[in-house]
């Protein structure tokens, strides 16, 4: 059937299809891939809405319920309040937040002020804690989020020899608690003078095992063999499929993965604790720990205030990514759902 | 049952697929290398290293000698060691269940859609994640202080004498702390896992006649028990390595109430890092490894078995 229709586009001889037809051939499957799966998440959200409204998974009560809501809303009120806590109070001075009611606003509003104080104080070391955190998280989640892609998608759409052991080590090594790594880890980095250097964050940080395990479950789903055997049978290598064809169908379990490496990065306070001696490579976590501690040292000065208002700095970079991306980690993690 | 294991069989069909079949395939390695390459060096290594450490000790005089297993004999009597053992222990027996029953329960509500604003509560009860526990501990311990803590503020309200910090409620405060950081993130997970659920099951199960309940007990628990294995697994691992809490806690806390070997991990810290002692610490660590991946494995082996397929 194909032996005479070489010239033809539309030919189902792809063995004899030039360089670009192929690209315009991968591209027309990725995109048909696109629309389908916005079409089934579309149908999806409109089956869900129908049912809410027809009561249909709700067979006893289609109604919505305010009980049910309230029992709900004392629970986030509960993972709220310290938020509040910390708002209200980075509005204080010192003296303000040991002598007012925590819950209140102090005598004067010294928002502005603490934030000032906080970049200023110590010649501004708090601005140095945050580029710190900033370089710790960009290579080292960055990093552990693509070792993560590529390890997860092998283990999901290879059958390569050593990948069972390769994946018990991995789940063996999420159970290793840290201390039993990081004490060897310190004497090691220790030996090779890797300690106190920015090295001793990141090359730690590399490793999600968690990160690989989602991206594994993520791949074996969002990634159909067929495409991938489709576009080697084309003639596509192994990392051009990868990145023309994989990854763009990978990208809200790498939004998710990403998320969760850099929270673990960003919000590592112990092996910071153990690797760096040196307060100029702090990252934010361990820093903040420090000004709290001033606190209880003899004739230290207590800065309360300064740490309750470096807190809030250090927690918004990461509820804004959360609240923005939302939509993005939410459906890579339910598409990514241990499903038995 | 992969596709690429199912063509593997003799159909016509696939013939031009399964060309690589007859031979290894090793493409999988072209990416998983990397990978590999920095675990080996940042886990396997260090774990080697730590064994091989644990077999030494560091004298006054005579300096780094072989001692065989004296370090595991040392801990095996050890009361600090295992009382810190036992109290983690007591902390993942009440903490885990609370915090994964408060979870699946918030997830089961979220799916339900019988709630006014769901989007804003799952985003609000998943927010704690991402706070720090160096921040979430400072914000708890600033709240609990009977000084001038909200605590402090209730009892000159209410007149009472309440102190959370003392020794014997120091664990279920410490607890309250872990619950509020780590109760949103194993709901999403329980979440997610329910979202998968088709629902054109429950249209069927209401035609059917099944109740709500029905529909619960039938349907979206035995989902659930599949995200249950990892929940406990990074639960249980999660509370043996307790150790930024309390340790951040430490001098918030009156008097000596939390000791240097309070958790297993603080022991260790401690040991290697005031105390000189990184040989010790070294089998400390072993030890507790050890511990913790028999836990686990014990726990969901059969789940986890189920997933490797």
């Amino acid at each position: 059937m194909s032996g005479t229709t070489m010239q033809t586009k539309t030919t189902s001889g792809p063995d004899r299809l030039s360089a670009s037809e192929l690209k315009e051939q991968e591209k027309a499957a990725r995109k048909a891939e696109k629309v389908r799966q916005r079409r089934v998440a579309k149908d999806e959200a409109a089956e869900r809405k129908r049912s809410a409204h027809s009561g249909f998974s709700n067979p006893e009560n289609p109604r919505r319920s305010w009980p049910l809501t309230i029992v709900v809303a004392v629970f986030a009120a509960y993972c709220l309040f310290p938020f509040v806590y910390l708002l209200v109070n980075a509005t204080k001075t010192q003296a303000d937040f040991t002598s007012t009611f925590g819950l209140g606003f102090g005598h004067t509003f010294a928002l502005w002020d603490n934030l000032r104080e906080v970049f200023t104080y110590q010649d501004g070391i708090f601005g140095r804690w945050l580029l710190n955190t900033l370089l710790y998280v960009v290579v080292g989640a960055g990093g552990a989020t693509l070792l993560a892609i590529m390890g997860g998608y092998a283990l999901a759409k290879f059958r390569f020899p050593g990948r069972k052991a390769v994946f018990a080590v991995v789940i063996g090594a999420i159970s290793v608690p840290g201390i039993a790594l990081a004490v060897p880890q310190f004497l090691l980095f220790a030996k090779l003078g890797l300690t106190n250097t920015p090295w001793a964050m990141i090359l730690p940080s590399l490793i999600s095992p968690f990160g690989l395990y989602l991206m594994w479950i993520f791949s074996e789903q969002a990634v159909p063999t067929e495409l991938l055997e489709a576009a080697h049978v084309d003639g596509a290598g192994e990392f051009r499929t990868f990145f023309t064809i994989a990854l763009p169908l990978l990208a809200p379990g790498i939004v998710t993965t990403a998320l969760f490496t850099i929270v673990a990065t960003w919000n590592n306070y112990f092996l910071p604790l153990i690797m760096l001696k040196d307060a100029d490579w702090y990252p934010l976590t361990i820093g903040l720990n420090q000004w709290k501690d001033q606190a209880s040292t003899a004739g230290g000065q207590a800065i309360q205030n300064l740490v309750i208002t470096g807190s809030l700095v250090t927690i918004v970079p990461l509820v804004i990514a959360f609240l923005l991306l939302q939509k993005y980690w939410q459906s890579g993690l339910a598409a990514g759902a241990v499903k038995e | 049952m992969s596709a690429a294991e199912v063509s593997a069989g003799p159909s016509p069909k696939v013939d031009s697929v399964s060309v690589n079949k007859h031979r290894v395939d090793w493409r999988g390695w072209k990416f998983l290398w990397p990978f590999v390459v920095v675990f080996l060096f940042v886990f396997i290594v260090p774990i080697v290293y730590a064994i091989y450490l644990s077999f030494f000790q560091t004298r006054m005089i005579g300096g780094t000698v072989f001692v065989g297993f004296q370090n595991y004999m040392r801990l095996f009597h050890d009361g600090q060691f295992w009382g810190s053992v036992w109290r983690v222990t007591l902390f993942t027996l009440v903490q885990v269940p609370i915090m994964l029953a408060l979870s699946a329960l918030l997830a089961l509500a979220l799916d339900s859609m019988r709630l006014h604003g769901t989007r804003f509560f799952r985003i609000s009860t998943f927010l704690p994640y991402a706070v720090p526990a160096v921040v979430s501990t400072l914000i708890w311990g600033f709240m609990y202080g009977a000084k001038y803590g909200l605590v402090g503020s209730f009892n000159t309200w209410m007149g009472t004498h309440l102190d959370v910090l003392q020794p014997s409620v120091l664990l279920a405060s410490i607890g309250n702390i872990v619950t509020w950081e780590f109760t949103g993130y194993n709901m999403l997970i329980f979440y997610s896992s329910l979202s998968t659920i088709p629902h054109s099951l429950y249209e069927a199960a209401a035609i059917d006649g099944a109740s709500e309940w029905q529909i619960v007990k039938k349907i979206k628990m035995p989902e659930l028990k599949g995200s249950l294995a990892i929940t406990v697994i990074f639960s249980i691992i999660g509370s043996f390595q307790l150790f930024n809490e309390p340790s951040i806690m430490q001098n918030m806390v009156p008097g000596n109430a939390i000791t240097t070997y309070y958790t297993p991990n603080m022991y260790a810290y401690n040991l290697s890092f005031t105390g000189g002692q990184s040989n010790y610490a070294a089998a400390l660590a072993i030890v507790m490894a050890v511990i913790t991946m028999a836990v686990a494995y014990a726990v969901q082996l059969n789940s986890m078995k189920e997933q490797m397929k």
